[in-house]
């Protein structure tokens, strides 16, 4: 006999809802994003959920699976536990437009307010060259898909709703753009003031849900929290600047 | 969001209470140790609560007073500590995805008294002449009576010493200073050695919390040995 998983799906829109449960019937390899298509095909098609790719690089079908934030399509069911339901619901961070479906953008508005990248003046032969070691560490940010499960599981978003705070993912942009080897935008102040950093406390869940597996806080907001306290809160450092001029 | 509320069906609390079990073992015996201001020597060893040893006249307490809130400033200010004892003793958040007290007043690192993490890489610097210090001291557990030896305390000196290097030399702030503040590795002749720096640190500090843990334990248990040898209860034995 085929094996079943209950489901407890969230089901409402804006105004309110509540969890439904669909049995499903299990087959190899099956994600979660799976069991909600099933759904959609034989049981209901109302049900509304965001997708795409379906391979884990678009970051559409981010969603919270048994209370955690992760993508629907690289959720595999064999390794839920089968013995109570499992719960899928949207992302609480953000505001619900229907079922597992949210309003993200938000997250597209922060994202204009970070200045762009703005390079020094090219070589004379009208080019820009740099070396690998320079441009490491940013290629590691480069990887984030825009899933927003970070943003979701950010506690200073989730419960404390600051929403000049930039958050976890528009960290990384910034880390990657200060970072930069031919950047010359200064956004330090940006951060500690209009988007308020410090913030932050760096409890990690950021790093912990990433899809893409970036150390969010090790390498990006910590050596940026860093950065911070070298300009603002370091008189050594600033004397030291002073006087090597650099 | 009420505290604890969450649709997670692990055992999201069973982290932050061990770590409340494992820190406040820690402060319980290392507030004790200091409190108690003898047994910290035997032989040549000296408890690492208790050196650089600073003894003056005019100081009536515990030399370990003297010496013991840079160590306890480093790892308060530390970024893992902050992530653990923010998680486990202030429940903001216990847990990732799960309920904080309720309509609390939120402020992060931006207000006192929390603004004083970012006096992390001072402590830093002296975390740094400690362990000079305490390698100074593993040196000194090599000889007995002007006589070169090894002894367990010896070994539980060095390990300590060992795992506290570790965990000093893989801090985020050094990782900044040391190169992480850089744009720009290749520029100059300088910032090849900061790169080489900045790739050794970062390569420690992957292990941070790792570090964090033993040493907190071995230091601990350096304290232990030197206490219980002192105090008669055990015997050290001699290896070599």
């Amino acid at each position: 006999m085929q094996k079943k998983a209950q489901l407890k799906v969230f089901r409402g829109d804006s105004k309110g809802g509540a969890f439904k449960e669909y049995e499903v019937p299990l087959h190899e390899g099956m994600v979660v994003l799976d069991a909600i298509h099933h759904i959609q095909a034989k049981e209901d098609t109302t049900l509304s959920v965001r997708w795409n790719c379906k391979a884990g690089k678009c970051g559409s079908c981010g969603g919270e699976v048994n209370g955690k934030p992760k993508l629907m399509c690289m959720t595999r069911m064999d390794q839920l536990p089968l013995d109570k339901p499992i719960t899928v619901e949207p992302m609480k961070a953000f505001p619900i437009i229907k079922d597992l479906v949210c309003d993200v953008s938000w997250n597209y508005e922060i994202n204009k307010q970070i200045p762009k990248f703005k390079p020094k003046e090219a070589l004379p032969d009208g080019t820009w060259r740099m070396q690998q070691k320079d441009i490491d560490r940013v290629q590691e940010f480069r990887k984030c898909i825009e899933c927003f499960l970070c943003q979701d599981v950010c506690h200073v978003i989730r419960n404390h709703k600051k929403n000049n705070f930039l958050g976890p993912r528009f960290l990384v942009r910034v880390a990657s753009l200060e970072m930069h080897p031919l950047d010359t935008e200064d956004r330090l102040p940006l951060l500690k003031e209009k988007f308020e950093m410090g913030l932050c406390n760096i409890t990690k869940c950021c790093t912990e849900v990433c899809p893409e597996h970036i150390t969010i806080t090790d390498n990006a907001i910590i050596p940026l929290k860093e950065r911070v306290v070298t300009r603002y809160y370091d008189p050594v450092a600033k004397f030291w600047q002073k006087v090597f001029k650099r | 969001m009420s505290l604890g509320e969450t649709q997670r069906k692990d055992l999201w609390w069973l982290q932050p209470l061990l770590v409340v079990l494992g820190f406040g073992s820690f402060v319980v015996y290392s507030t004790w140790a200091a409190f108690e201001g003898n047994n910290y020597q035997w032989g040549p060893y000296l408890s690492p609560f208790y050196s650089p040893l600073f003894l003056f006249d005019w100081w009536h307490w515990s030399p370990a007073f003297l010496i013991l809130w840079a160590p306890l400033g480093f790892r308060a200010t530390c970024y893992y500590y902050r992530k653990a004892y923010y998680r486990s003793f202030f429940l903001d958040p216990p847990a990732c995805a799960v309920g904080e007290i309720a309509e609390h007043r939120y402020s992060g690192e931006t207000k006192f008294p929390f603004i004083l993490q970012n006096l992390h890489r001072f402590f830093m610097y002296v975390a740094v002449a400690i362990i000079l210090v305490l390698w100074y001291d593993v040196y000194e557990a090599f000889w007995f009576d002007e006589k070169f030896g090894i002894g367990v305390g010896t070994l539980v000196l060095f390990l300590n010493t060992f795992f506290l290097s570790l965990y000093t030399f893989s801090c985020h702030s050094l990782r900044h200073i040391v190169g992480g503040g850089l744009d720009c590795f290749s520029s100059c002749a300088l910032a090849h050695l900061r790169h080489k720096a900045w790739s050794g640190v970062s390569l420690l500090n992957e292990r941070h919390m790792l570090w964090a843990w033993i040493s907190l334990f071995t230091v601990g248990l350096a304290d232990l040995y030197v206490r219980l040898c002192a105090m008669g209860v055990i015997n050290d034995i001699r290896l070599i």
